[in-house]
């Protein structure tokens, strides 16, 4: 049971969150307080188009902006796409986008959702040369249909095999790592744009935090034991904590087997995107979505198939702290 | 002077056939057809090649199931089929056959077909995987087109033949 400074805090909380005294008047008492908690939780959106493929697989790339700025709406509350862009990034300084093309050309992030971001920042105010596009290397970014820039007056897009690693390790809990100096010298926030991908040597899924992998020199030594607590424990080291701040994760496509590469066999069309602040609740609800699809394949759940991605819940729990695995602690936005 | 000229000869002779032996010894092989050597394909890229170690490089999160399997190297390529139909070969080479066998086996899914194709093989809609001896090749196209498969499994003949 609340005593009374906490429950007039929580009041106080509640109506600033609903803008003013008059709305919690117009909404009821219990429907400020039905906001609150709702406010609560975690918010991830799912902004889907089942029109974003065609029959034949192709990728209609207009759709893109279309499904982002749905997502972006949804998730800020605003309609004009510059005001929802300014809720979420500084302008005047670097935001990084942190893409993932470990997989190849076949299941990397879209380049029609990289250029697409890159198009309402600058229309949020954030010039050409302060966004940073960037991965482990040129190949990597090439999976992309990037290619390397490095002249200010543009987006610039490069990888770590450019702008190299601090001499230094940082280290939480299981893992010492030397970061990419585009994380701790250039980017003042990231905007992580992961793929969704299942991970079939133990880890089970990778999306927002496992992009993380790919900041680190040597990400190859953080796989064992399903990469858990490795995942959880890279994304509690303090830049990348502080730093990383959102995802809009791409589930345009996906391999929802045999992953973490390229298996046209197990690719499938999501047409979605899932996006949020809160990279364990992304990371959850990305989780469920594969599951979804492997049960209508007809196969087993990661856990029955030994994979179960145990890293999301050890991100949630005390001693990480990174966000919520809890659905009851997640409002999930479907649009 | 006969016993000099005999003793002579003799030593040329086995220096021609040493060389001539190292000569004969089979090459490491290059697995990829150059382009034009299988009809309507071109290779793209320099083939780019992986030890065990740096695998992660290449395939960081799937190398591990190769290591365990014992690969010793990896060899990849691109390759485009009549200018349009991208593809990659992958050419993993194992310890042993068994290795490769490993490999092949586990990643199956039901819509596997099944193809005679160096020791065994199987092919889907935009992929072709074999094993041949020590080796494990993995053909990967970037889209789905009606020639997609005809096209994959020729490419696949051609590293086969080189193999």
């Amino acid at each position: 049971m609340k005593n009374r400074r906490e429950f007039l805090k929580t009041a106080a909380t509640g109506a600033a969150l609903l803008g003013s005294s008059a709305a919690a008047d117009k909404l009821g008492f219990a429907a400020m307080l039905d906001q609150h908690a709702e406010a609560a939780k975690s918010k991830v959106v799912v902004a889907r188009d089942a029109a974003l493929h065609n029959a034949s697989g192709q990728l209609d790339e207009k759709r893109v902006l279309d499904l982002l700025d749905r997502a972006m709406a949804a998730y800020t509350g605003r309609d004009k796409q510059a005001e929802a862009w300014k809720r979420i990034v500084p302008v005047g300084k670097v935001i990084g986008l942190k893409v993932n093309g470990l997989g190849g050309k076949g299941i990397s992030t879209h380049f029609a959702l990289v250029m697409a971001i890159a198009e309402r920042l600058q229309q949020a105010g954030v010039k050409p040369g302060e966004i940073v596009v960037w991965e482990r290397d040129a190949r990597s970014l090439e999976a992309c249909g990037l290619t390397v820039n490095t002249d200010p007056s543009r987006v610039r897009v490069y990888g770590n095999d450019v702008a190299g690693y601090e001499n230094e390790p940082v280290a939480f809990g299981t893992v010492s790592v030397k970061l990419a100096k585009i994380l701790t010298r250039e980017c003042a926030m990231v905007i992580g744009l992961p793929i969704l991908k299942d991970h079939s040597l133990g880890c089970g899924v990778t999306f927002a935090m496992k992009n993380m992998y790919g900041v680190v020199e040597r990400p190859q030594d953080l796989h064992v034991g399903g990469c858990n607590p490795a995942v959880a424990d890279l994304n509690c080291i303090p830049t990348i904590r502080e730093k990383v701040r959102f995802t809009i994760g791409d589930a345009i496509s996906s391999v929802y087997d045999g992953g973490p590469s390229f298996h046209p066999e197990r690719l499938w069309y999501p047409n979605a995107l899932i996006v949020g602040e809160d990279r364990v609740a992304v990371d959850r609800t990305a989780w469920q979505m594969i599951e979804r699809k492997r049960a209508e394949a007809g196969m087993p759940t990661l856990e029955a198939a030994g994979r179960p991605p145990r890293y999301i819940a050890t991100a949630a729990d005390q001693a990480h702290n990174l966000g919520s695995n809890d659905p009851q602690r997640i409002h999930l936005m479907e649009v | 002077m006969f016993r000099l000229n005999w003793k002579w000869a003799v030593t040329v002779l086995m220096i021609v056939a040493a060389a001539a032996g190292a000569g004969c010894k089979k090459r490491a092989s290059d697995p990829f057809p150059a382009s034009g050597a299988v009809a309507g394909w071109d290779k793209t890229s320099d083939t780019r090649v992986f030890a065990a170690k740096d695998l992660w490089q290449y395939i960081d999160g799937d190398a591990e199931q190769y290591i365990s399997a014992g690969v010793v190297s990896t060899s990849t390529s691109d390759y485009k089929y009549q200018g349009q139909l991208e593809a990659v070969v992958d050419v993993y080479t194992m310890n042993d056959a068994a290795g490769a066998r490993k490999i092949l086996e586990t990643g199956q899914s039901k819509d596997a077909k099944s193809i005679q194709l160096g020791d065994a093989g199987v092919a889907y809609s935009q992929s072709v995987i074999f094993r041949k001896g020590p080796h494990l090749v993995r053909i990967v196209a970037y889209e789905s087109t009606p020639d997609t498969p005809q096209a994959l499994l020729a490419l696949a003949r051609g590293v086969e033949a080189k193999l």
